[in-house]
C-alpha cells in the first residue's frame, strides 16, 4: 500500500493538482472568512469559527472530486492499470494506496486553517474566550468528511475511464450522500413519521453531530461505515474485469 | 516447467476467444506466440498474468495456481503488456523505484541502476518518460517487467513500432534473457520468432494450430519449390520418391504429380531425367515457389 501512497502524494505535487487543490481553497476560505463582510468574522459578533465549518464541506463537495476523478479514470484511460493489478499486490492494497493519499492531500489543505483558530483565539474578549472543545469536534468532523468524499471520489472515478465524467459523479455522490437526505427528510411522506431516520442516513446529520464536540460512537462507526462501504465498492468495481 | 497452461478456455459473448489451449514453456526457452492480429494471443497472456480470469481451465506459473495462489505466481511473472502503458509524468527512475517498491525488492537503488544499465537507458534515467522517443519508452517497459528478477517473462508484442535497429537490440536483449529466464512473448512478425525464439506456438481464432520446436517449424517456414508433372503413362510413387532431392511426393489426380524439394532446388532437371530413363512421356513440368507467408497463411486461414 506504501508505494501507491508514495506515488499518488509524489504526482500531486509533481503536476500542478496538490498546489492548486491547496492554494484554491485557502484562499477561498481566506476569502469567506476574513474578507466578504457577508460572512467574515471579523464583521461577526462572535469570536468563533462556524462559518469555516459550514463552508468547508460546500468547498470539499466540489474540490475532493478534482483530487479524486484522476486516481482510477486515469490509470484505465491509459491501461496502467493493468500493470498494476498484475504486481503481487491485492485490489485492497491498491484502492487503499489511493484513498489515504487523496485523503492525506485534503487533511493537507486542512492544516494552515489552525492559523484561522489561532487568530480567532487572539481576537476573543478576553483572548482564548471560544469554544476550542467545539473547535476540535469540528475539526474531526471535518476530517471524517474528507475522509468520506474521499471514498466516494475514489469510487466514482473506478467507474469510468473518463475523468470528466468521474468528476461530475463524484460531485453528485457527495452533494447527494451529505444533504440530499436532509432534505428528503422533509417530505410529507416521511415527516413527522421516521424523518429522523431518513435524516439520520445523510453525512450531514453526523458531520453536524461530531461539531458540537462530543464525539458520539455511533457518528464515529456511521463514518468508517460509509468510508468501507465505497471503498468495497471501489473494489468490486475494480474486479468487474472478472465477471 | 515454468508456465504450465491447461485446457484454457476464455469466452467473450459467444465468442471463444481462446479455445481450449494447451501448453507448456521451459525454463532456459524463449517461447513465441504466433497468430494473425485476433487470434487470442493477447487474452492468453492477459490470463496468465492474472489480470483476466479464464472460464476453463488452469494456468501454473513456476507451480503456483494464477487463480488460487495469485500473489505467488504474480510475484515469478514480469509483463510487458501490449502497447506498453507507462506513467507519462513520472521519471525513468522514479517510475522504476515504484515497481521495485510493488515488489518489494530488495536494495532498490542498486536493482534500478543495473536494470537502467541492461536495457541502455543510462543516458535518458532522469528524464520523464513522457519525453521519451518510442524505441527508449519500450526499455522502459522492459525494464519494469524485468526489474524483480522474474522467472517467467510475459512480453505482448515487444518490438511493434521500434524502428530496424531498435528491434535488433531489444531482440538481442530478449535473447539473453531467454538463456537463463522462461520468456513467452507474441508477435505476428514470422521473421521474429525466427530471430529469438527456441520454440513457437501457432494460434488461430482461439486454436492452437501448432506447437513445435522453431527448426520444426523452420523447415515447415522455409518455404519449399513444388513442382508439378504430368506424365502420359502410370507410374509408381514409391519410384517417384526416390528422385534425387525430392522431400515427398504427392498424387494429384491420373498421372499427374506434386513433388516437394527444399527451397531454391530446381529438381526440373530430375524428373525429367526420370522420365527418360523409366521410359515416361513428360506431358507438362512446372515448378513453383512456397513462401513462408504461403505456410503461415496456410495455417491460419
Amino acid at each position: 500500500m506504501l508505494p501507491i501512497f508514495k506515488k499518488e502524494i509524489n504526482a500531486f505535487f509533481s503536476s500542478l493538482i496538490g498546489y492548486i487543490v491547496i492554494g484554491v481553497f485557502l484562499i477561498l476560505m481566506g476569502l469567506l472568512l476574513w474578507v466578504f463582510p457577508e460572512f467574515s468574522i471579523l464583521d461577526g459578533a462572535y469570536a468563533n469559527l462556524d462559518t469555516l465549518f459550514a463552508i468547508s464541506p460546500m468547498v470539499f463537495m466540489f474540490l475532493i472530486p478534482a483530487v479524486t476523478m484522476r486516481s482510477f479514470a486515469e490509470e484505465k484511460q491509459t491501461g496502467t492499470i493493468e500493470l498494476l493489478a498484475t504486481r503481487p499486490i491485492t485490489d485492497w492494497q491498491i484502492v487503499g494506496g489511493k484513498f489515504l493519499a487523496c485523503f492525506a492531500l485534503v487533511a493537507f489543505a486542512l492544516v494552515p486553517t489552525i492559523l484561522y483558530y489561532v487568530s480567532v483565539y487572539q481576537l476573543g474578549a478576553p483572548p482564548g474566550n471560544l469554544d476550542s472543545g467545539g473547535i476540535l469536534g469540528s475539526y474531526i468532523g471535518l476530517l471524517f468528511l474528507a475522509a468520506a468524499f474521499s471514498a466516494i471520489g475514489v469510487f466514482a472515478s473506478s467507474l469510468t475511464n473518463n475523468q470528466i465524467v468521474a468528476f461530475v459523479l463524484a460531485t453528485f455522490l457527495c452533494f447527494f450522500s451529505y444533504l440530499a437526505f436532509d432534505y428528503l427528510s422533509r417530505l410529507p411522506i416521511f415527516f413527522g413519521k421516521t424523518d429522523d431516520i431518513v435524516q439520520s442516513i445523510g453525512i450531514a446529520y453526523h458531520y453536524d453531530s461530531v461539531s458540537r464536540g462530543v464525539l458520539d460512537s455511533r457518528d464515529v462507526i456511521y463514518f468508517i461505515s460509509i468510508i468501507s462501504l465505497f471503498l468495497a465498492a471501489t473494489v468490486l468495481s475494480l474486479g468487474r474485469r472478472r465477471w | 516447467m515454468s508456465v504450465k497452461v491447461t485446457n484454457l478456455t476464455k469466452i467473450y459473448g459467444l465468442q471463444h476467444a481462446v479455445d481450449h489451449i494447451s501448453f507448456e514453456a521451459r525454463k532456459g526457452e524463449v517461447l513465441g506466440f504466433l497468430g494473425p492480429n485476433g487470434a487470442g494471443k493477447t487474452t492468453t497472456m492477459k490470463i496468465i498474468t492474472g489480470y483476466l480470469p479464464q472460464n476453463e481451465g488452469s494456468i501454473e506459473v513456476c507451480g503456483f495456481d494464477v487463480g488460487t495462489k495469485p500473489m505467488e505466481a504474480r510475484a515469478r511473472v514480469g509483463y510487458l503488456p501490449e502497447h506498453n502503458p507507462l506513467y507519462r509524468e513520472m521519471y525513468v527512475r522514479e517510475y522504476l523505484a515504484f515497481t521495485a517498491g510493488l515488489h518489494q525488492v530488495k536494495n532498490v537503488a542498486k536493482q534500478v541502476d543495473e536494470m537502467v544499465e541492461r536495457t541502455g537507458l543510462g543516458s535518458h534515467r532522469h528524464k520523464q518518460i513522457g519525453e521519451l522517443s518510442k524505441g527508449y519508452r519500450q526499455r522502459v517497459g522492459l525494464a519494469q517487467a524485468m526489474l524483480h528478477d522474474p522467472e517467467v517473462l510475459i512480453l505482448d508484442e515487444p518490438t511493434s513500432g521500434l524502428d530496424p535497429n531498435q528491434i535488433v537490440e531489444i531482440r538481442q536483449l530478449i535473447k539473453d534473457l531467454g538463456k537463463e529466464k522462461t520468456v513467452i512473448l507474441s508477435t505476428h512478425i514470422l521473421g521474429e520468432v525466427e530471430a529469438v525464439c527456441d520454440r513457437a506456438i501457432i494460434i488461430n481464432k482461439g486454436k492452437l494450430v501448432a506447437d513445435a520446436p522453431i527448426q520444426e517449424l523452420k523447415q515447415q517456414f522455409a518455404g519449399q519449390t513444388v513442382v508439378t508433372a504430368e506424365f502420359a503413362e502410370s507410374a509408381d510413387k514409391n519410384l517417384l520418391a526416390k528422385i534425387k532431392n525430392v522431400h515427398s511426393v504427392k498424387s494429384l489426380g491420373k498421372n499427374q504429380w506434386q513433388f516437394f524439394a527444399a527451397s531454391g532446388q530446381d529438381i526440373r532437371a530430375e524428373v525429367f531425367a526420370f522420365a527418360v530413363a523409366n521410359r515416361l512421356t513428360l506431358l507438362e513440368l512446372h515448378k513453383t515457389e512456397h513462401s513462408v507467408e504461403d505456410v503461415f497463411q496456410q495455417l491460419t486461414k
